[in-house]
């Protein structure tokens, strides 16, 4: 069975334009969003604070439980579905207090609800300096391996490669950004694990690609760049759409099955993969073609 | 050697064997007595958030610990240079100012500056200033001292957490020195987190006080604290009504003795009222000192102070030889356990305090293990049948592969101990998705070549060797991202990590040898000149 044929000749450095455009339009709306909700929803692990998971025995309503961690003094819990009859309870406070947490959280809940009426299934309390130290190791983590692919990258092929791979992952990166922040994602420690994965593994294509660009133009020197390029994405179309489609399925279903703790994780994994199908097609090649533009590599060849 | 197919095939099934045995213990637990002698016994480690537990990150004051180290070697200094009959005032920490000594002449400061030269090599002059032709000095300890202070603070806090969460009774817990001052503690399976928390971060720093009879307490309340006292608090619980209450008390500030002075703490019930109490042991030395102290002050109240909080200030009725003594109050069995507990293992050299904390409960570990085993199974199958209908023979190559790359995965996971997390589940079934990849651009390039006219033999060799130099740098460049993943993240993104690694090299092993071992079979064995594919 073949879903894509052999021969199929898309003129895809023709829908650059268009799909770089598209592209910093939806960038551009992940702005906004970010503007909108002013940053980022970080969550505990980079605001610090603490948050709390109960399960109810029947459907609990938000503000009865709010007005029982305000009485021992959480103020501005923000409450938030998790499953049926269960609760994420998020305040700001870190208490150092040590015992001061999970009691007094047994206290509100108990006084609210009697002793059988909840269970609490996770606590989780990051204080400031925690919450500080992880943010500098996201970033710092996020950064040096965009670093260290374009190093790679560069060296098994060559920089102009390596520029439009990483173009192609701050894309990816910004382009999932822009839907965690749109659908008001909570940003915490298991999203910088899937935007690293994301960075890692979406270059893969790209270098599939690369790889069959290097292939054809060395086997046909006399023809344009612009024709190597679309020939490789073509040839590599099946091999490309199909990779994407088996991760694909397999984060739906752990998305669908994979219950309520991943389920952001693996949202984030769907869109970087996703996105990562379309950079690679639309955006790394083009940017290679872009830069033979602007600094000719110096190979005898017609423009 | 590795063209022959027998050598590669005998390799391969040794591997998958070596995994089974390595996974069998999570598998079933009726195992036979001769494997529990000679073969690996353990289950995959789960992580906390798949068993349920508690992380605790901490962080030790060491700074304190310097603090009361010059404190206390400053109050022997003054004892020192009193015996020496040198004149001097001490004037205590205010706000804005550290202890300072003041001199009252150019002698006594010489006097002063040898003192300090020969028998205080650990401290030197921090400031030294002439006000009204008096010398004042204050002190600190030497910085490479003060490092060192430092250092042996985290260390003994770590062997002092350690020990006492070895007596509370936790099946494999985790302390382990982060960094210059910081401390992680998981304890799996822990229920009471309140208790385990209390437990590890209290200083437990046990003294004996006098209390000063001969000051007024309600002067020293106003504000008037005479020279040597301090203010501490006495907690009475009601003995009907339950509810617990402080009062002040005057005690004589120093610390006569310390819990460094006890062998041992136990708990024992009272015959009266059938109350718990802890009962301590001092060691030899300890013995004699409280022989003498009690024997000195007979008829006053010796208070026993619990991290400044006074416990009880019975009145000594006679010397007391034995080297026995009790603390009691209103415990309730529990408190009076981690009591002793605690002064068992000794006090922590300086305060800690909570940086980060998480814990998950079992019911949703558990929650977790099943969902995420769930997700694995349905995608797994899901792969296997698209592989089948896309690649047809091929594909189901490719799906036996698979199934051995779970295999193997697993096996690597409880051969090296490594630690399964729910992200780590996810990861294994991201390599699922990922392991056929390799498959995938093999096959691709075997079509491609049989398009090309290419005979059987021919393409596969090509496809092959065209698809290595690709995978191998696809799968580079995951790894690179894994290895950030591993350094940066936490228990549970760690877990992540790990099962990417692994799946990773996993599936290139199964992708490129063990499906080139099919087709070379079935080429070279038996002779096939066509495949579905």
């Amino acid at each position: 069975m073949e879903i894509i044929k052999t021969d199929t000749h898309f003129n895809f450095v023709r829908l650059m334009k268009p799909a770089v455009i598209l592209s910093l339009a939806v960038i551009l709306i992940g702005v906004a969003s970010l503007i909108w909700h002013k940053g980022p929803n970080f969550g505990i692990d980079f605001a610090g604070g603490s948050l709390i998971q109960v399960k109810f025995t029947s459907a609990p309503d938000a503000d009865k439980i709010r007005g029982a961690f305000k009485a021992v003094g959480f103020e501005g819990s923000i409450i938030q579905q998790f499953g049926p009859n269960e609760v994420i309870v998020r305040t700001a406070e870190a208490g150092a207090d040590p015992k001061g947490l999970t009691a007094r959280v047994d206290e509100a809940l108990t006084a609210a609800f009697g002793k059988a009426g909840y269970e609490v299934r996770r606590i989780e309390m990051v204080g400031p300096k925690v919450g500080r130290d992880l943010t500098k190791k996201a970033l710092l983590a996020i950064i040096f391996s965009w670093i260290g692919i374009l190093i790679y990258v560069g060296v098994r092929f060559e920089f102009r490669y390596a520029l439009g791979g990483i173009v192609a992952l701050i894309h990816d990166v910004l382009i999932t950004i822009t839907f965690l922040s749109v659908f008001d994602k909570e940003f915490d420690l298991n999203i910088v694990a899937a935007l690293l994965t994301i960075i890692g593994y979406s270059i893969n294509d790209t270098i599939v690609i690369f790889d069959r660009i290097r292939e054809n133009a060395r086997k046909n020197i006399k023809m344009p760049l612009m024709d190597i390029i679309n020939t490789s994405v073509n040839q590599t179309l099946s091999r490309t759409l199909l990779t994407s489609l088996t991760v694909f399925m397999v984060l739906i279903v752990l998305f669908i099955f994979g219950g309520a703790v991943i389920h952001d994780f693996t949202f984030a994994l769907l869109v970087g993969t996703a996105a990562g199908v379309y950079s690679t097609v639309f955006i790394a090649s083009p940017i290679v073609l872009l830069f033979e533009k602007i600094k000719p590599s110096g190979l005898k060849r017609k423009k | 050697m590795f063209n022959s197919i027998k050598i590669r095939v005998a390799v391969t099934i040794l591997l998958c064997l070596a995994a089974l045995v390595y996974l069998a213990p999570t598998l079933t637990s009726d195992l036979p007595d001769t494997w529990k002698n000679y073969l690996p016994m353990d289950k995959i480690h789960l992580g906390l958030d798949l068993q349920g537990g508690m992380h605790l990150v901490l962080e030790v004051q060491a700074a304190k610990a310097v603090e009361s180290t010059l404190e206390r070697t400053i109050g022997d200094l003054k004892e020192n240079l009193m015996d020496k009959r040198v004149r001097f005032k001490l004037r205590d920490r205010t706000k804005d100012k550290d202890m300072s000594f003041e001199f009252p002449d150019t002698s006594a400061r010489d006097a002063f500056d040898k003192l300090l030269k020969n028998e205080y090599p650990d401290l030197e002059i921090a400031t030294s200033e002439m006000v009204e032709g008096k010398g004042t000095v204050t002190l600190k300890i030497k910085d490479r001292r003060t490092a060192e202070i430092k250092k042996m603070a985290v260390e003994q806090s770590l062997e002092t957490i350690r020990n006492r969460v070895d007596q509370f009774g936790i099946s494999e817990p985790e302390i382990i020195p982060q960094g210059v001052d910081r401390i992680i503690v998981q304890l799996p399976g822990v229920k009471d987190t309140a208790r385990a928390k209390s437990l590890i971060g209290r200083t437990a720093l046990l003294e004996f006080k006098l209390v000063d009879d001969e000051h007024s307490l309600d002067d020293a309340l106003k504000g008037n604290i005479p020279e040597g006292s301090i203010v501490a608090y006495e907690s009475h619980t009601d003995r009907t009504s339950g509810r617990r209450s402080q009062n002040p008390i005057l005690l004589k500030n120093k610390s006569l003795m310390t819990g460094d002075a006890l062998e041992s703490a136990k708990v024992q019930i009272g015959d009266r009222f059938g109350e718990p109490h802890v009962s301590l042991k001092f060691n030899a030395q300890g013995a004699k000192d409280f022989d003498r102290i009690t024997g000195d002050n007979v008829k006053k109240r010796l208070a026993i102070v619990l991290d400044g909080l006074v416990h009880s200030a019975p009145v000594i009725q006679e010397r007391i030889s034995g080297g026995q003594a009790q603390i009691t109050g209103s415990f309730t069995m529990e408190e009076a356990t981690d009591l002793a507990i605690v002064l068992r293992a000794g006090a922590l050299p300086a305060p800690v305090t909570i940086l980060e904390e998480r814990t998950v409960g079992p019911s949703l570990g558990q929650d977790s293990i099943d969902k995420g085993t769930w997700a694995s199974i349905i995608a797994g199958i899901l792969i296997l049948i698209f592989m089948i209908i896309y690649y047809r023979l091929a594909g189901a190559i490719a799906d036996v592969a698979l199934a051995m790359n779970m295999l193997l995965l697993l096996g690597v996971m409880a051969a090296f101990k490594a630690t399964l997390t729910l992200p780590g589940i996810a990861g294994i079934v991201l390599t699922m998705g990922m392991a056929v990849d390799a498959n995938v651009l093999i096959n691709e390039r075997i079509r491609e070549e049989l398009r090309l006219g290419k005979t059987l033999r021919a393409a596969i060799e090509a496809g092959y060797t065209k698809a290595f130099l690709t995978i191998f740098d696809s799968n580079v460049t995951t790894l690179v991202a894994a290895l950030f993943l591993f350094g940066f993240g936490t228990g549970p993104v760690k877990g992540f990590a790990v099962t990417l690694t692994i799946g990773i090299f996993v599936s290139m092993f199964t992708a490129i040898v063990v499906t080139r071992i099919i087709f070379d079979y079935m080429i070279w064995n038996r002779k096939v000149q066509q495949i579905s594919i």
